[in-house]
């Protein structure tokens, strides 16, 4: 006979204490090695503790709903197998004795990993094609071994192209992909670009056929009808909707942005690094749109059945492309983000929509819609609104124009045109100027790094 | 083909039991591998009552003596397999290991071989402390006449253990611990064999090659999922015959993307990933586009045993992750 201890288990990875949510044996039964003697909780896992040997229950030396150490005592068992009793003195072949309590010990660790065992199917491995990261211009003169040769071998001019690796390097994969014809344009085109190039690299199925088929088939003197998938009509239904329903407006201003150029500029290459995205223009101009929609919650509405609600929620939807449709998934809360948040949101959000990825709900929700149409090179167009929402922004392309100064001079300046179209139902002219205005106004504060985050 | 589930443990097991019933000359010995016991993680359990006492039997605390034993019953006719109850106890044994076994061909001008299989678990991870966790391979690594292999799949353990046992050339067999019970597969019932000096291609991908094996491979098999959904695709490479170096494979998995990690639990220093990155920068120069990177356990001299320690000095799959992330972006 000797007594043994069961003492408190290690219940996971940074679990340091744990208590027993019920105790499964009393003093005076008799219980077997590995049967349950009690539920212990930790912060993370309800788990059964098994016995280590096979005895009659002593004593429970903890009650339930006690917060104890990991190691801790929990309860003593009187077992039957008599000669063995650990010595303390540990020389010789008792150290070999204590070895198989180790033993048990690293056995009890390997089936803890083996409690959460890695199910390997033989299925082969997915692909997907790669992610393209925005490109930025190429400063770095070292180029690695496999870039100088294959430059050299296929006689490219490594100053023409556009490295996507840390600070701009040029990449194997850039020069193996470098189409001296077809130097993408910037923005978000280049990664529509990038994701038509590689499509038809691989070549693989597509997800809408009919559209890839009309694409393919290109111009042709004969007249053909191509079935529109499932995206493109319900596309169709909703814009019929929005014009047939809402009455549009239409309003443009103009903005001067030389501080955002500036201060993209200067920031991009370090914000790359340290935030893993790259720092489009487009953040600010969510950021000024949802600081002005705060002052203004006309716009922030819906008309309904003879009411206009006002929604407690600021959800922006942001138009994106991909080659075949146009998506709009939404920016939840967008008023609790800052800059450098919402360069990842809405980095996050456009990749789902380039991999066909985005679920109703990402896509739902929307209290106005912001659209980047200065990404596919617009300097001026007309919003459709999106239905049920009483407002659409188009942020134009930035370019560069001479400005009258104050002081009668004059200076290039970054200007964007952005067109808003409203409701005419809920907003009127007076509250569009005005809602522009503070829009104007925040895109101006912006001047320094501390501005991002 | 009928599959089984079943784990790294038991598809070693399973792979020793088919011999052993295939070919009488096959016998296994070691610390607590007789008996009812059957080694201290039960690779043997059952093999006894079998196989009999005579062929599945203990051995007193001697490496030396393993070692010994298992090169003279291969050289009078036996498959013996030696089972070394850690990695960490082999080095009384290292004598035997390089002098005897794996010199015997080339001492004998080739009229003598010494067929014999050593296991041992390898690796940590478990909290074994310094005496349970190392890996001892490159102490032995680069012994030519010495086969290295170990298995990271339970497919590759059943296949590999059989072939290791059915070679003519000593074989030291290398199992990790924490991987006894964490990988489960489907497993082929019928007889075959994993080629012993072959590495393995387990994930294709155009952006970066990780080459591992163990623990660590698996760690890289988990990160390549989720780095799969910001779109980098690693080429994933299990490099199972630690020696001789399967280097066709090597160099080609690292050609294909030019990006090479090498990832082992092991202390960097003079690791086997040390001789794979030698080999790469030889034979594979003018395809690399980024440095060679290793990822490996600190230099310090063993893995330790306080929990907060062993965390710090294992590569886990974060570490693992953020350097494919780094080399894919770079």
């Amino acid at each position: 006979m000797s007594i043994e201890t069961i003492k408190m288990p290690h219940l996971g990875e940074s679990v340091t204490e744990a208590s027993l949510s019920l105790w499964i044996v009393k003093a005076g039964d008799q219980i077997n090695k590995y049967d349950p003697i009690a539920e212990a909780v930790s912060d993370k896992v309800t788990t059964e503790i098994p016995s280590n040997y096979t005895g009659v229950v002593k004593d429970l030396l903890i009650d339930t709903d006690m917060d104890v150490a990991i190691g801790t005592p929990i309860m003593t068992i009187e077992t039957a197998d008599a000669g063995k009793s650990p010595s303390e003195n540990g020389n010789g072949k008792a150290a070999k004795m204590q070895t198989e309590e180790f033993i048990d010990h690293l056995n009890e660790e390997i089936d803890k990993a083996g409690s959460q065992p890695i199910e390997r199917t033989t299925e082969s491995v997915n692909r997907e094609s790669a992610l393209h990261s925005d490109k930025e211009k190429g400063h770095s003169p070292r180029y690695s071994p496999a870039v100088m040769r294959i430059s050299q071998e296929r006689g490219i001019d490594l100053s023409e192209v556009e490295g996507t690796g840390k600070h701009g390097r040029i990449t194997r994969k850039d020069v193996l992909q470098f189409n001296p014809a077809a130097k993408p344009e910037a923005g978000m085109n280049t990664k529509v670009a990038d994701t038509v190039a590689k499509r038809k690299q691989n070549d693989q199925p597509d997800r809408m056929p009919a559209e890839q088929e009309h694409a393919h088939k290109g111009f042709q003197a004969t007249e053909y009808s191509v079935p529109a998938d499932g995206i493109r009509k319900a596309i169709a239904k909703k814009m019929v909707q929005s014009t047939t329903e809402i009455p549009h407006a239409w309003m443009m201003v103009e903005a001067d942005v030389s501080n955002i150029v500036a201060l993209r500029e200067k920031t991009k290459d370090q914000f790359r690094e340290q935030e893993g995205v790259s720092l489009s223009y487009f953040p600010f101009f969510v950021k000024a749109v949802v600081q002005a929609l705060k002052k203004h919650p006309v716009i922030n509405t819906s008309w309904k059945e003879g009411s206009i609600i006002y929604h407690g929620e600021i959800n922006l939807s942001i138009a994106v492309a991909t080659d075949e449709h146009l998506f709009v998934p939404v920016i939840k809360k967008a008023d609790g983000y800052s800059i450098s948040g919402l360069s990842r949101e809405i980095s996050r959000l456009a990749e789902l929509a380039r991999r066909g990825k985005l679920t109703s709900a990402d896509m739902q929700g929307g209290t106005m819609t912001l659209n980047n149409t200065g990404s596919f090179g617009s300097i001026q167009s007309m919003g459709i609104i999106n239905h049920p929402q009483a407002a659409i922004l188009q942020v134009e392309s930035i370019s560069k124009r001479f400005v009258p100064t104050a002081d009668g001079g004059f200076k290039a300046a970054d200007m964007v045109n952005l067109c808003l179209s409203i409701d005419h139902r809920i907003i009127d002219g007076l509250q569009a100027g005005r809602f522009l205005q503070t829009v104007k106004d925040n895109l101006n504060r912006y001047s320094s790094e501390e501005d991002l985050y | 083909m009928t599959m089984a589930m079943m784990t790294y443990l038991e598809a070693i097991k399973k792979g020793i039991e088919e011999e052993m019933a295939r070919d009488e000359r096959v016998v296994i010995f070691g610390e607590d591998v007789g008996g009812v016991k059957g080694g201290v993680f039960g690779v043997t359990k059952g093999l006894a009552e079998k196989f009999g006492e005579e062929r599945c039997f203990n051995t007193p605390l001697t490496e030396g003596q393993i070692g010994g034993l298992a090169v003279g019953l291969g050289l009078v006719g036996y498959r013996p397999i030696g089972e070394f109850q850690f990695a960490d106890y082999i080095l009384p044994a290292v004598n035997q290991l390089i002098s005897e076994a794996s010199r015997m061909r080339y001492r004998t001008k080739g009229d003598w071989t010494a067929p014999v299989v050593y296991r041992a678990p390898y690796g940590g991870g478990v909290r074994g402390g310094l005496y349970h966790s190392q890996s001892t391979e490159k102490v032995l690594f680069g012994q030519p006449g010495l086969r290295i292999v170990t298995p990271s799949s339970p497919h590759d353990a059943k296949g590999l253990i059989k072939a290791a046992i059915r070679c003519d050339d000593p074989v030291l067999f290398y199992e990790h611990k924490r991987l006894y019970r964490l990988l489960k597969e489907d497993v082929p019932e019928e007889d075959y064999t994993v080629p012993l000096d072959k590495a393995n291609v387990v994930r294709e991908g155009e952006d970066l090659t990780v080459i591992a094996y163990g623990m660590v491979l698996n760690h890289a098999l988990k990160a390549a999922e989720t780095l799969s959904e910001e779109g980098i695709e690693a080429e994933i490479v299990d490099v199972r015959s630690l020696y001789p170096l399967d280097k066709e494979t090597l160099v080609k998995a690292a050609k294909k993307t030019g990006k090479v990690l090498l990832v082992t639990e092991d202390n960097l220093e003079g690791s086997i990933m040390s001789e794979i990155s030698a080999v790469i920068a030889e034979e594979a120069l003018f395809d690399l586009d980024a440095p060679i990177r290793r990822l490996a356990g600190p230099d310090s001299p063993s893995m330790p045993y306080a929990i907060a320690l062993e965390r710090a000095f294992l590569v886990d799959e974060d570490k693992v992750r953020t350097a494919m992330r780094e080399l894919a972006e770079f």
